[in-house]
């Protein structure tokens, strides 16, 4: 166990190098005027030229320029914007918000996901079935951007039950329609993950024997086969809290979240290279450590998998 | 099927009254459908047998015979549906299983009849230790601590006599052999201190000479314990060691049942017969093995009269005809042939 982890965070090192290589190069290199736009209509001055190319090394050759970006970021400096403002501020004020969203996000679609796919495992061809099989086909169906309008519109408008948008607070009971939007297309994967887990284990020998040991069906149930059908769904669950801790561009723009997703989306827009760079690098970093945490639970629901 | 008679040596209490017979686990004439897609497949059809404290009744007979079933459906484990259980009584202490409150029938479970199955690697959870298995029952029947449960858990491993049986408790079932596995398949089916005791197939998974060990093992504690154990097995070989009484099916009825001693010298049933001749000898080395011709009759489509009569070697007109009941000939033992007075008394 402890090799194997060693082995997997020195797998790290070279996947990291690889796309943060990737993502510097995509940012700096495209062709054009890196000053373009930058100074209105009239171009910028000679000095601030002069000083700009200075401060991102824009006259040195990229491996240079990449060589010193990684030199900073391992002593934690994300670098600065061009009217001087500390990169990794920014992250550290839009992150937090990301993460609250992705995990109220994964709390919802956990809970209803799993909730639905047990029973409809249990209860096959029921009406409660076919209601989670069509309803888990739309949300499948339906870009994320269609469910979180109409959502919007339909609870927060029309309904007025909710307000449309989340304030600066980030109240939990806020965020439990942009959660439940940003989760809704997981939660229809989960949902019939899990119904098709429970379908096939509850056939299984080991259930049988459970039930032939006198235990009450809801110990049957809720520890004998649901453990084992959970091994596919928890995984997928890890999967998805990495991608949710991406950002979610869209669901953060309907509902106006100054997460990650917006502010990479705004950085994009107005070329803030050094904020792309330093976001995009933070994701791929929860990624990778998402995807080893995910590997590592695999290993402790299912005994059979070791490593070595 | 309603002229199949039933066998008449039913003990008092097996007309239905429900009085109590004495017999400690008793099944008149079950059966059982299994309603399909391509049709109604009748894998049980009127079987009688039971077991008293301190007894072990065989049941042998080919996969499909409908022996795995009848256990299932006493354990209440039948896959329902697509099984149906269209008549008849399981009798525990008299009293018909089969028209219980499902939880007067859970604790009947583990603590009155307990089952130990063919394939424990399948059969073992394998996302928990073997330890945690055989404890749980002491934890969630007995109401026992963690620690108690653990111990007791320990003594039932060590009772089946598995090496190192506190090293071994917090193993996972895929670290045992597969004949340790079925150990602690029999250490946890006892924990409970069963009646009655059934044990499917519980050698084929494993090598032969395993195979002597656990029946020996099996043998031994249903001595100790005077339990009542039902063996279900397709090898005779097994049997003869163990069983006091053997009941042979085919086609989903009991076809022979009578002490070891009688069914192997005068089998009173061409099935059982043949069954006897298919067992390989040292001295016809070399020659061609010795079968029954043919294939047992498919379950949705039973042949008229005697299930046997296709492939019996004796079978006359009236075996296409009419259904031979189960008639007890001499004392404890009874056949389901029209011929089984003539097989027994030949030579």
């Amino acid at each position: 166990m402890g090799r194997y982890l060693v082995r997997r965070l020195l797998q790290l090192v070279p996947v990291f190098i690889g796309t943060t290589l990737m993502i510097y190069l995509l940012v700096w290199k495209v062709p054009g005027d890196p000053f373009a736009g930058k100074c209105g209509d009239r171009g910028c001055p000679d000095n601030y030229r002069a000083m700009m190319t200075e401060k991102f090394q824009l006259d040195q050759p990229w491996f240079v320029q990449y060589a010193t970006y990684m030199k900073n970021l391992l002593q934690g400096d994300f670098g600065t914007t061009w009217s001087g403002r500390d990169v990794g501020e920014i992250i550290a004020i839009a992150y937090p918000n990301t993460l609250k969203l992705a995990l109220v996000a994964l709390v919802i679609e956990g809970v209803i996901g799993l909730t639905a796919g047990v029973l409809t495992g249990l209860r096959r061809n029921g009406f409660l079935d076919n209601l989670v099989l069509v309803s888990t086909l739309f949300l499948i169906a339906l870009p994320v951007f269609v469910v979180g309008f109409v959502l919007q519109w339909f609870f927060g408008v029309k309904l007025g039950i909710v307000k449309p948008t989340v304030s600066n607070e980030m109240r939990i009971t806020e965020l439990l329609l942009p959660g439940f939007v940003l989760g809704s297309a997981s939660m229809a994967y989960i949902a019939r993950v899990s119904r098709t887990s429970i379908a096939e284990n509850r056939r299984a020998d080991y259930v049988r024997t459970a039930i032939a040991k006198g235990l009450p069906m809801r110990r049957v149930v809720g520890i004998h086969l649901l453990r084992n059908s959970l091994i596919p769904v928890v995984t997928l669950l890890g999967t998805d809290l990495g991608a949710l801790m991406g950002g979610a561009i869209i669901t953060e723009g309907i509902f106006g979240i100054n997460g990650i997703g917006r502010t990479v989306l705004r950085a994009i827009v107005t070329k803030e290279s050094a904020t792309v760079v330093s976001i995009v690098v933070v994701l791929v970093l929860v990624y990778l450590v998402m995807n080893l945490l995910v590997d590592l639970l695999y290993a402790a629901l299912d005994p059979r998998i070791r490593y070595e | 099927m309603s002229d199949i008679l039933v066998s008449e040596q039913s003990a008092p209490g097996a007309d239905g009254s429900g009085r109590p017979s004495g017999r400690l686990l008793e099944v008149d004439d079950l059966r059982v459908e299994f309603r399909t897609r391509d049709g109604v497949a009748k894998v049980i059809n009127g079987v009688t047998y039971h077991v008293d404290a301190g007894e072990t009744l065989a049941v042998l007979g080919e996969s499909g015979s409908g022996k795995s079933v009848t256990a299932q459906t006493i354990m209440g484990i039948l896959d329902m549906p697509p099984g149906f259980v269209t008549g008849g009584q399981v009798r525990f202490h008299g009293k018909d299983m089969l028209t219980m409150s499902a939880e007067e029938r859970r604790r009947i479970r583990g603590e009155g009849i307990a089952m130990i199955f063919q394939d424990s690697l399948s059969a073992l959870n394998p996302v928990f230790t073997v330890g945690f298995q055989i404890a749980e029952q002491f934890r969630v029947r007995r109401g026992m601590s963690r620690s108690d449960a653990k111990k007791r858990a320990i003594e039932m491993l060590d009772q089946v006599k598995i090496p190192n049986a506190k090293g071994r408790f917090s193993n996972y079932p895929h670290q045992f052999s597969g004949g340790m596995r079925q150990r602690a398949m029999i250490a946890m089916s006892l924990a409970l201190d069963p009646e009655v005791l059934i044990a499917d197939e519980p050698t084929t998974a494993l090598d032969v000479t395993v195979q002597a060990q656990i029946m020996d093992l099996l043998g031994e504690l249903q001595r100790e314990r005077r339990m009542g154990m039902i063996l279900i097995t397709h090898d005779l070989g097994v049997v003869a060691d163990v069983a006091d009484r053997i009941a042979v099916m085919y086609a989903g009825r009991i076809v022979e049942e009578a002490d070891v001693y009688d069914l192997y010298a005068k089998p009173a049933h061409p099935y059982t017969l043949g069954l006897l001749n298919s067992i390989p000898r040292l001295d016809e080395k070399g020659q061609q093995l010795r079968t029954i011709k043919g294939l047992p009759p498919n379950l949705m489509n039973i042949p008229p009269g005697c299930p046997f009569n296709p492939r019996c070697p004796m079978a006359q007109p009236v075996c296409r005809e009419t259904v031979p009941p189960l008639l007890q000939i001499g004392t404890g033992r009874a056949s389901a042939c029209h011929f089984a007075e003539e097989l027994v008394n030949r030579d």
